[in-house]
């Protein structure tokens, strides 16, 4: 028997180690068919298999068995067999499922996006914009939270939360002591610290990089500015805690925020002490390296052109560009 | 009279003792187990009798035995779920009270079956008088010499402990009752690895209802064969219903698999049928989860032969015009009753109880919930109730336990079977407030309602 196992995804067939989940086939892939995630992190143990954004349809199971699963499966927690097939955008019945979970995780969802400072950078606004309805189907009021303090350094927004876990499990791997965790059961769960103001470790602040919502946010960058207004670049410094690799962003000359450096997917390549996220705001104290690379599609990259790149339809058609002048024109005029 | 192999000595005064209990025979399938019989062979014996799981699900017990994983050098668990909760449902509670013997003695042979020697009693926390009764049950067969070390003086030993629950209906979960009694907060793990595999503190696990340990004691006295004879087809044995609602006598009964629900709801000898000389409008066949059943459906099957107290024959015609044998919670509802109201009942029950692990059910639960309530109370729409369906299909299969299909099944069969009263609540918003839509056609003979439906 060979050690690596073939899946087919959406028609493209990879080869893979045993024990890769059906997500991290898909990412060996790359493209539109990797389902999105909301509460997998493939750093964290244990995460995954809770917000159902991933779910995907095994139409073979293997070669053995070649049976289709009864189900949808979470495919960041179902590993891959030997010559299973798994549909994820080409199933109708996969992007339903999908809208169904989007629409749930909105419908207490306070959508105060043009207020939260994950706007731009929010992997539920992406899920959102690319699964959701245009028009809400729920005429209720929607749930909220007692406000609470957990600590001078992070902002908890529980009404915004989607109950990923993802802060729970950084909390348990990446420090030493974790003091919040989920109270309360059913659509009343929540992110909390018994004693208010607790969360204070040297890594705490990894659940804002973790989150992917706008419920844990950094105090120091609070209502300071939006993300597409600030500029990613890449920066290190001799830390003694941490790897030292973080993103400094921009806005002109100040730094207004540290975080990790993530990766295409919104996971942390490193994840990186209070210190350099909190403390480390000047300039001189990085090593600058360059410009982080920021995908063509997301909001962030949307000031930063230096130069105008038409699409390569408009570029070697005459016609396109005809049509497309008044909009050339206005780029090259800015 | 029908026969009865739990209840058999339920009216004996003083059962709940180890000497009464022992006087009638109790204690006999531990010594034949222990002293004749190998655990594989215990093992085959439940195979050959074709109990199914008692709890819902109606997993074949043998089978799922027989998929413990058995590595060297690594503790195995048999964990009892006792976590008994679902709306409609008390048989182990009435088992465990009048004759917690039964099922401690079942404990034993299913442990010795499995090669466990610490096994778990997971008792639901609000049941404190039945957690007592059966600590002092364990108590007494261990000064018998039936429990802790070399029993029996066979050289097996094993630990019973009792655990009281967290009190969440989630806690019944087999994954989630785990999770709890390792002392964390009761969320259903992610499956795989099953129980089978990596279960308790990552042991190879079997969780099992009350009644189906219970239910090994017959078999192993008697032989898996003769068990199997009793009962209909591949619905062996007898199972306990627990009865209520609009019924004359409700109550726990032990019916032989394959009694025609007809004969229970009006014969004598069960249930006496429907109180105060009403007519029956509707069934919930097994607890709260099960789709809803008008009465017409509930007596006879789409092609008009009586439905029967069966695994097979209540899940007759799929989700169409079956429903399911679930845990035995069979609630019968009179003329009087509004399937609405009943609908937004349990769906407050399930929007109450859902863990809030994964979001089609933590969010959708609490949207059906909202939803019905305006329904009932007046404040209905037309389009709610294509709503409630898509609702309800958007949570059926998408969740991480089946929880999430539990609160998704009475919802859309409510408004399968009965969309033209809740269409009425629509209409009629203040009329519906103080009267009840009544029996309408929901008994009719069936081949009519067929049509209709169509």
């Amino acid at each position: 028997m060979s050690d690596k196992v073939k899946v087919t995804i959406d028609g493209i067939t990879v080869e893979v180690a045993p024990g890769t989940t059906i997500l991290n086939a898909a990412r060996q892939i790359g493209g539109d068919i990797v389902p999105p995630a909301m509460c997998y992190y493939s750093k964290l143990e244990g995460s995954g298999g809770k917000c159902r954004t991933c779910i995907v349809k095994v139409s073979k199971g293997s070669e053995k068995d070649p049976r289709p699963m009864p189900k949808l499966v979470a495919s960041c927690r179902t590993t891959v067999m030997d010559g299973m097939e798994v549909q994820n955008i080409t199933s109708p019945e996969v992007i339903e499922a999908r809208s169904g979970v989007v629409e749930m995780l909105l419908i207490n969802h306070p959508l105060d996006c043009p207020v939260c400072d994950q706007a731009g950078e929010c992997d539920l606004q992406n899920l959102g914009y690319e699964h959701g309805l245009q028009k809400t189907r729920y005429e209720f009021e929607r749930r909220t939270f007692e406000r609470i303090d957990i600590g001078d350094k992070i902002q908890l927004h529980m009404n915004r939360c989607i109950l990923c876990y993802r802060c729970v499990f950084t909390a348990d791997q990446i420090t030493n002591k974790r003091v919040h965790g989920i109270l309360n059961r059913g659509d009343h769960s929540e992110i909390s610290t018994y004693i208010q103001t607790a969360v204070d470790n040297d890594f705490s602040g990894n659940v804002i990089d973790v989150c992917p919502v706008g419920a844990l946010t950094d105090k120091t960058f609070r209502f300071k500015n939006r993300v597409w207004f600030t500029k990613p670049i890449d920066a290190h410094r001799d830390c003694p805690t941490c790897s030292g690799k973080v993103t400094l962003w921009y806005k002109g000359e100040d730094v207004l925020r540290v975080t990790a450096r993530k990766d295409i997917y919104g996971e942390v390549e490193e994840f990186i002490c209070n210190t350099c996220r909190f403390d480390k705001k000047k300039t001189a104290d990085w090593t600058i390296e360059h410009p982080t690379q920021i995908s063509d599609t997301s909001v962030i990259a949307s000031n930063h052109y230096d130069t105008l790149r038409p699409l390569p339809v408009i570029q070697d058609n005459a016609r396109l560009q005809e049509a497309n002048r008044v909009e050339l024109e206005k780029t090259t005029k800015f | 009279m029908a026969r009865k192999l739990l209840l058999e000595h339920i009216n004996v005064p003083d059962i709940h003792t180890f000497d009464v209990y022992r006087q009638k025979g109790g204690y006999r399938a531990v010594e034949k187990a222990l002293k004749t019989l190998t655990p594989d062979e215990v093992v085959e014996e439940v195979k050959k009798s074709g109990l199914r799981g008692r709890g819902g699900a109606g997993f074949p017990t043998g089978m799922k035995w027989s998929f413990l994983a058995k590595p060297e050098g690594v503790a195995r668990y048999l964990v009892c779920n006792a976590d008994e909760s679902e709306p409609g449902t008390f048989k182990d509670r009435y088992l465990m009270t009048h004759i917690p013997h039964a099922l401690i003695e079942g404990m034993i042979v299913s442990s010795f079956a499995l090669g466990a020697h610490t096994s778990y009693i997971y008792v639901r926390g609000e049941m404190m008088p039945q957690i007592r009764i059966l600590e002092r049950a364990i108590a007494e067969a261990k000064n018998a010499g039936f429990l802790g070390k070399n029993i029996l003086g066979t050289g097996y030993d094993l630990e019973l402990y009792v655990q009281p629950g967290g009190g969440a209906y989630i806690c019944g979960e087999e994954t989630a009752l785990l999770e709890s009694l390792e002392g964390k907060r009761g969320n259903p793990r992610i499956k795989p690895p099953f129980p089978a595999i990596a279960g308790l503190y990552g042991c190879p696990t079997v969780v099992n209802n009350v009644e189906s340990i219970a239910a090994t004691v017959p078999i192993i006295n008697d032989g898996g064969d003769e068990y199997a004879k009793i009962g209909i087809g591949r619905s062996t044995g007898t199972k306990l219903i627990s009865a209520s609602g609009n019924l004359v006598r409700p109550g726990v009964y032990e019916i032989e698999l394959g009694l025609p629900v007809e004969e229970f709801i009006y014969s004598d000898e069960w249930c006496g049928g429907i109180a105060n000389g009403k007519r029956l409008k509707a069934t919930v066949a097994g607890g709260s989860s099960v789709p809803v059943l008008p009465a017409n459906l509930s007596l006879k099957l789409a092609n008009g032969d009586p439905r029967l107290m069966s695994y097979e024959s209540l899940s007759e015609g799929g989700f169409a015009t079956g429903t399911m044998m679930g845990s035995g919670g069979f609630i019968a509802f009179d003329e009087d009753q509004c399937i609405v109201r009943n609908t937004w009942n349990f769906s407050r029950f399930y929007h109450h109880e859902s863990c809030g692990q994964c979001s089609p059910c933590r969010e959708g639960t609490g949207w059906m919930e909202k939803v019905l309530h305006r329904l009932e109370f007046g404040h209905g729409k037309m389009s709610d109730i294509d709503l409630l369906v898509d609702v309800s299909k958007k949570i059926e299969g998408n969740t991480i336990c089946p929880l999430g299909d539990a609160a998704a099944w009475p919802v859309a069969s409510a408004i399968r079977h009965f969309r033209d009263e809740f269409e009425w609540h629509v209409n009629e918003p203040v009329k519906s407030l103080d009267t009840n839509y009544g029996l309408a056609n929901y008994a009719e003979p069936i081949a009519k309602a067929v049509s209709t439906e169509n």
